[in-house]
């Protein structure tokens, strides 16, 4: 493959490095500021690695992130398969009647503000008398995530030719295996992206999280907000910076699948 | 016309020398009933009834949205008939679902999956159908030899040509023995030079596997080529099936006299009927005489249809033409537009009464010092046997 040299104007190159520096620039000072030795958030005292030994001795912190990580991994797994779900009736199904305020009605926890939502998920808890804690969050963060996988796995099927089922079938097929032996290989990163974008915004949830969340289950962000309150120790550098690196990795893999999922063979080699 | 007539016009035709290969059975081995299926309110096959024999390369041609795709998904199962009966080998297969049809299709865009090997895509229905390993295996190997595509089993189809992909989608469709093989514009996708060697290739692997074809196309350079008979559909409809000399010899009405190839067609009144000849007076070009139809002609108005390349061409003024001057169809104009073809020239004929008549002539010789040009006064005249009446 021949790279294209494309020669950026002085403009562009100003104007990316900018809009990058207001990104970036917080974060950057974050992870910095995570390998300072002094006590002092604002005072640099010279490189160490203190404050992350100070967290993996920290219990209470070690349990509220093993609790975010349980929360993300298992809640991220329901919404995938309910996702799916709703992704491939969606695309493929029958126009039913009601089918666009279904689909309406799929997207609207990505509009909705999160309190709102929260608070709902609180009141249906309390009246049902169930005791907050891992599964409340989990069920909290089922329904916040779910939708994003919906919208993820029904591009990838809206993308896909429908002759390819009708060729499964005609070659003897049921539907249902024309689904698993044809539709599923092909949608398979998608989904696998769809996971990883449900197991990251799980993971960054502090909103609906605090209201669903009991005493004893708290998860990290709420551990970290609610320790900054008394004030920042530079110990929560050091873990702000672990879930960034985290996420960082999570959402380059989600997006190499997606890639791989909309480019599915055509990188081969010419010829 | 819904249904083949036995009736058609067949003079001048020699349909036993054409078609002797292929074998007649008595029953159809495809018989299609009164089949209706609407679309919301839009009609896409109305009451049509088709029968197809056994061994029997059948195209099915008409413009885009006559319903000729929906038909073919029918019989595919992929679309369920509203009304009708379809019938394989005596055998209603209206309740039998696409994948338990001994009926296999190719896919317009191939439907190739991404996913799997060559290999493994003409394998998929082989294993579906629960065959045991050493036969697939023998089977791909047959069906890679018979579309010559040795040495490319392992590619994934983003790595094959358009041909390529069109032989492996064949090969897939083949690999089960199906008793009727649906091809949807199977060479669409092809660019002109390989659409013609590969039209060459259907036609040779359907006689030698002696399996019924259907394929559906639009193109009628194409279905005149690969099949033995074809069925003109216009609006859900067949308005004729024929073979292909018949289709263009005699078709049954103006509407496929003007698809089928190009015709010039002369609006008029039947004004006298002796010696088997008739006399329509036209208004564009006078009285024609034409000899008398088989199908009798009931109206009074009619179409005279000739083809273009049985309109010759006289100069006038030139030495007298024996034929020419003595030709009983005789319309006089000057040459308007002059087309080269290669193979043959094409002239736009304005008669005197102002209707354009065209005139193909074949280039049998490489200099032609004697072509027309445009504005010269010709004689354009034409036998009356080459004239068709067909009913308006």
């Amino acid at each position: 493959m021949v790279r294209q040299v494309n020669r950026m104007s002085p403009f562009n190159v100003t104007s990316l490095v900018l809009g990058l520096a207001f990104l970036y620039l917080p974060i950057v000072i974050l992870v910095i500021y995570s390998f300072n030795a002094s006590r002092l958030v604002t005072v640099w005292g010279g490189w160490s690695l203190r404050w992350y030994f100070e967290f993996f001795n920290d219990r209470a912190m070690l349990d509220a992130a093993w609790m975010s990580l349980r929360v993300a991994a298992v809640s991220a797994t329901i919404a995938t398969l309910l996702g799916t779900l709703a992704a491939v009736g969606l695309a493929r199904g029958e126009r039913f009647r009601g089918r666009a305020l279904f689909s309406g009605m799929l997207y609207a926890p990505l509009v909705m503000p999160e309190v709102i939502s929260g608070l709902s998920l609180l009141l249906l808890f309390v009246a049902l008398n169930a005791e907050r804690g891992f599964w409340t969050v989990t069920i909290a963060h089922t329904t916040l995530t779910m939708c994003f996988v919906t919208v993820v796995v029904q591009s990838r099927l809206a993308s896909l030719d429908r002759s390819l089922e009708e060729a499964a079938m005609d070659l003897g097929c049921n539907p249902v295996q024309a689904f698993i032996r044809v539709t599923l290989p092909l949608i398979v990163p998608a989904i696998a992206a769809g996971w990883m974008l449900a197991f990251t915004l799980s993971l960054d949830d502090v909103v609906i999280a605090s209201f669903t969340t009991g005493p004893g289950s708290a998860t990290l962000p709420i551990r970290i907000y609610s320790e900054v309150r008394l004030g920042v120790k530079p110990e929560i550098n050091a873990i702000c910076t672990m879930v960034i690196a985290l996420i960082a990795v999570v959402i380059v893999i989600a997006s190499l699948a997606s890639k791989l999922s909309s480019t599915q063979g055509k990188s081969a080699a010419p010829l | 016309m819904t249904e083949e007539s036995p009736d058609i016009d067949t003079r001048n035709i020699d349909v036993s020398a054409q078609h002797a290969d292929v074998a007649v059975a008595d029953a159809p081995l495809l018989r299609i009933e009164a089949v209706s299926k609407k679309f919301g309110s839009f009609l896409a096959v109305d009451r049509l009834s088709l029968d197809i024999k056994a061994g029997e390369f059948f195209a099915l041609l008409g413009p885009s949205g006559c319903g000729k795709t929906t038909l073919l998904r029918i019989l595919a199962g992929f679309e369920t008939p509203d009304e009708g009966r379809i019938l394989l080998g005596g055998s209603d297969i209206a309740p039998v679902l696409p994948h338990e049809r001994p009926v296999n299709m190719m896919f317009q865009n191939y439907a190739l999956f991404p996913h799997l090997s060559v290999r493994e895509n003409i394998a998929f229905g082989l294993k579906r159908a629960g065959m045991a390993r050493a036969a697939i295996d023998t089977r791909v190997a047959e069906m890679v030899a018979l579309v010559k595509l040795e040495g490319m089993e392992k590619r994934k189809p983003d790595q094959l040509s358009g041909g390529q992909k069109q032989r492996v989608a064949l090969a897939r469709s083949l690999a089960r023995r199906p008793r009727v093989l649906l091809l949807d514009e199977p060479l669409a996708a092809l660019d002109k030079k390989l659409r013609e060697s590969t039209q060459q290739e259907l036609m040779e692997l359907q006689r030698r596997l002696g399996m019924t074809f259907i394929v559906v196309t639009h193109d009628q350079e194409e279905a005149m080529t690969m099949a033995s008979r074809i069925g003109v559909m216009n609006a859900g409809r067949l308005e004729q099936v024929a073979t292909p000399r018949d289709l263009y010899e005699a078709p049954a009405s103006r509407w496929v006299a003007e698809f089928v190839g190009d015709v010039n067609l002369f609006d008029g009144d039947v004004t006298s009927h002796e010696h088997f000849r008739l006399v329509v007076a036209t208004r564009d070009g006078g009285n024609i005489v034409v000899v008398e139809p088989r199908q009798v002609v009931t109206k009074s108005q009619v179409s005279v249809a000739i083809r273009p390349e049985k309109v010759k061409m006289s100069r006038r003024g030139s030495t007298p033409d024996a034929a020419g001057s003595q030709a009983i169809n005789r319309l006089e104009g000057v040459v308007t537009d002059v087309s080269y073809l290669g193979g043959s020239t094409v002239y736009k004929i304005q008669l005197d009464t102002g209707a354009v008549v065209r005139s193909s002539v074949a280039n049998t010789t490489r200099l032609d010092t004697d072509a027309c040009s445009a504005g010269q006064r010709v004689v354009a005249w034409f036998s009356p046997d080459d004239c068709l009446v067909l009913e308006r």
